[in-house]
């Protein structure tokens, strides 16, 4: 019979409050197979695992079992141990005492009865554990962004200089992503353009590089290493090998359209560039507003371009290439101002989000820099700053902070300052949030130096009076309220995900967390990584970020992208499905039920195989299988079933 | 704010900020007398919680700075709190920001003096406790709190 060794852990005091972890290892010693059992304050420190190392030899172990977090954790650690002590990693098993006993219990005995059952269960898995090998699988060593905003800029750069390949997918014409709109960048005022840009002809220009804009991802399958990714190139009914970027056609074109990019402030033609600086510079064609499409006539853009370029009749096409991994980052945007009923619903003429009031400081913006306002274009003389608006609201909107806006609304200011002296900003806020490198020195200036007077209190209602827009709000540090007819209201909307976010989620079967922003793996020490393997995250789309914080995370997940390059092939967890051929009756209910198309049929052997590379372990097969053929290594039936037996009381 | 429709003063009436109201001068002068810059205040209270007499004041230290960033000067040159102040320099020697804020205690008693407010003077005091005080002593509470 094996000897096992059950190894108890504290936590610290997250077991051991909760849990009797002697008694878990004392009653571990009387179970069948257990030759040896003991507990420590960290069974993952240095400490911890020099004991479970040591005990494995001393012992003469054949197989462990951890009782302590969740396998999530520090599974792969104790394998890695085990490994070393000369163990094959599959003997190594985790029996989670924490996530799934101590932390949800308060009552001592029975969570340690409980802890015990859990140890017992895990006990009879480990007993008929196979010794496993892992399955070796190869590399396409070729990286897919997706978003060309300043994180995937960033995450592209890094990977192509490294010597890779790059794939950088961006759904609109450019790539510059909200960074283009920007102004000027706190804490130190660098022109966000001036940063940006040289950056955007770098991965234009890269050799390593493939840009891919006005592109959507169509389709993914595959897995880490190996993924098939199938890219919708929309029709820009402009044929850019051609295109020399020359601009007649966006001059001549009569259709008048709101500019997305000016945050509705300005207007371009139908066939336009989003921003003079975009890369590539080549227009495309809003089919919904150009003049030709609507009626069938017109076509100037046609007959001014020289050299032949634009072609209506243009379709989208569909490129597929292979990747060995995916970076995404797709960025963010902000709670529509029409969202916020309270602040007039979107229906306040000079009631603006802070990227529209980004435009109206940058030198490229509607205004030359500027600051107008859009109802009557006079230079406001009074601005009110209105921030969370949308944020830390959990009964009405988001709950969380959205991180940037402390930071954006004092340079708003601050800018504004400086554009119009004799002008008075005021800031509503409820609490400033400086956490950053030279972050509270850049607030402390404005407010020191630049006259700006910070409100404490949430603003409760914006409305139009006259020429002017009322606001009503409260400070707190006077206990009085504040009553202010402004000229320009420019509110801090919350920072949310994309729209498209929820679609492209399910395309690539990754996961969002509970407010719609993709979830990281962990949210300390795997921050860049989803829990799905081969994907990385980079920037706003995981979470509110400002740019430094979002240039470090893009660089972050390169650098995994590489390090997974690196290596010669990897190595896929073997602990999946596979069949008992004899037994196989191939009525293929395990091909529908399997959700990585890990099961097909071969038509030679007249039978449904595994494709273990494709196989993520979930069981779904095994349990579909009518004629008990699908079988999981390590998971077998007859473990399950001691398992059971064991977990609920019984030998 | 709805105005006040023929029933009594509200009690606690919205300050209506303008551009004019907090550029009247009236922090620039508090600046100027003083030496400080009261914009340099995030109002984290320190000065409030270590002043030995703020029980005794209807306005807290912190309170009264505040009131000065938004140019409420009527408020303050009427309040208690600037007599009340004994100039002990707790709050200065606290103050995280550096700012002398007994020195714009002195400042707001000059501007309230200046607009003839008058706290204290000879008649108010006992003459037999004004035998008893120290000369020197009362000259500097002539000084402190009368014109």
């Amino acid at each position: 019979m094996k000897r096992i060794g059950v190894f108890v852990c504290h936590c610290g005091i997250n077991i051991a409050e909760t849990v009797d972890v002697k008694r878990v290892a004392e009653e571990s010693m009387k179970m069948d197979g257990v030759a040896y059992a003991q507990d420590y304050i960290y069974m993952c420190s240095e400490p911890g695992q020099t004991l479970v190392r040591e005990k494995i030899v001393e012992e003469k172990l054949d197989a462990i079992i951890i009782a302590a977090c969740s396998p999530n954790l520090h599974e792969s650690t104790f394998r890695a141990a085990a490994e070393e002590a000369g163990l094959n990693p599959w003997q190594c098993e985790i029996a989670n005492i924490r996530e799934q006993c101590s932390w949800v219990h308060s009552d001592r005995e029975k969570a340690t009865s409980k802890a015990i059952h859990i140890v017992a269960t895990i006990v009879q898995k480990t007993r008929l554990n196979e010794s496993l090998e892992p399955i070796p699988v190869s590399i396409t060593k070729k990286a897919l962004v997706i978003g060309g905003g300043i994180a995937g800029i960033q995450a592209s750069l890094d990977i192509a200089d490294s010597g890779y390949k790059v794939i950088l997918v961006e759904k609109d014409s450019s790539i510059g992503g909200h960074m283009a709109q920007l102004s000027e960048t706190f804490p130190t005022l660098d022109c966000s353009q001036c940063i940006l840009t040289p950056k955007m002809v770098a991965a234009g220009k890269h050799p390593n590089i493939e840009l891919m804009t006005y592109s959507e991802i169509e389709e993914v399958s595959g897995y880490v290493g190996n993924f098939k990714v199938k890219i919708r190139r929309k029709a820009s009914f402009v044929d850019w090998s051609k295109c020399n970027g020359c601009g007649l056609c966006m001059e001549k074109c009569p259709a008048k359209v709101s500019s997305a990019f000016d945050r509705e402030l300005a207007t371009h033609g139908a066939i336009y560039v989003p921003f003079p600086q975009a890369v590539p510079n080549k227009p495309v064609i809003d089919k919904d507003s150009c003049i030709y499409f609507k009626t069938g006539k017109c076509r100037l853009c046609e007959k001014v371009c020289e050299i032949g370029a634009i072609n209506f009749e243009q379709e989208d096409q569909f490129v597929e290439e292979e990747v060995g991994a995916i970076i995404v980052a797709t960025g963010f945007e902000t709670l529509p101002v029409a969202d916020l009923a309270e602040y007039g619903a979107g229906d306040v003429p000079d009631l603006i989000d802070g990227l529209a009031f980004e435009r109206l400081l940058s030198a490229s913006g509607p205004t030359v820099g500027e600051v107008r306002r859009p109802s009557d274009g006079k230079v406001p003389k009074e601005i009110v700053f209105v921030q969370c608006a949308g944020s830390r609201d959990p009964e009405r909107y988001k709950p969380y902070c959205s991180k940037i806006c402390c930071m954006y609304t004092t340079k708003h200011a601050l800018l504004y300052k400086h554009r119009v002296h004799d002008g008075q900003p005021y800031i509503f806020y409820i609490d400033i949030r400086t956490g950053g490198k030279g972050y509270e020195e850049f607030y402390h200036n404005a407010e020191e130096e630049e006259n700006i007077i910070y409100l404490r209190g949430k603003v409760a209602k914006i409305f139009r009076d006259g020429d002017k827009t009322v606001v009503w709000g409260t400070d707190t540090l006077t206990g009085r309220n504040i009553e202010i007819a402004a000229d320009l209201v420019v509110l801090a909307t919350a920072v949310v995900p994309k729209d498209s976010t929820a679609e492209l989620v399910k395309k690539l079967r990754i996961q969002t967390g509970p407010n719609g922003f993709l979830a990281e793996a962990h949210p300390k020490l795997r921050p860049v990584e989803s829990i799905n393997s081969g994907f990385f995250l980079a920037g706003a789309a995981q979470g509110p970020k400002d740019i430094p914080e979002t240039v470090a995370q893009a660089s972050g997940a390169a650098c995994k992208v590489i390090s997974l390059f690196s290596r010669d092939h990897l190595e896929q967890d073997p602990a999946v499905a596979w069949v008992d051929e004899d037994l196989c009756g191939s009525c293929r209910i395990c091909i529908s039920v399997c959700p990585y198309d890990a099961r097909e049929y071969d038509e030679e052997k007249e039978i449904v195989i595994v494709n273990e590379a494709l196989c993520e372990g979930c069981g779904s097969c095994v349990a579909a299988c009518a004629c008990g053929a699908t079988q999981q290594r390590n998971l077998s039936d007859s473990q399950i079933k001691s398992m059971v037996t064991a977990s609920l009381g019984g030998v | 704010m709805s105005e006040n429709m023929g029933l009594a003063p509200p009690k606690n009436p919205p300050i209506r900020l303008t551009l004019e109201i907090v550029n009247t001068g009236f922090k620039q002068r508090v600046n100027e007398l003083s030496g400080q810059n009261m914009d340099a205040c995030y109002q984290c209270g320190n000065c409030s919680s270590g002043c030995p007499l703020a029980q005794e004041m209807d306005i807290l230290p912190n309170r009264v700075i505040r009131l000065v960033q938004l140019g409420q000067n009527d408020d303050i040159i009427n309040s208690e709190t600037i007599w009340i102040c004994a100039s002990c320099f707790q709050c200065t020697v606290r103050c995280p920001k550096g700012i002398d804020i007994q020195a714009v205690m002195d400042a707001l008693r000059q501007i309230a003096m200046d607009e003839g407010i008058d706290h204290f003077g000879p008649d108010q005091i006992d003459p037999e406790l004004a035998a008893s005080v120290p000369q020197p002593g009362l000259v500097g509470v002539y000084r402190k709190l009368a014109t």
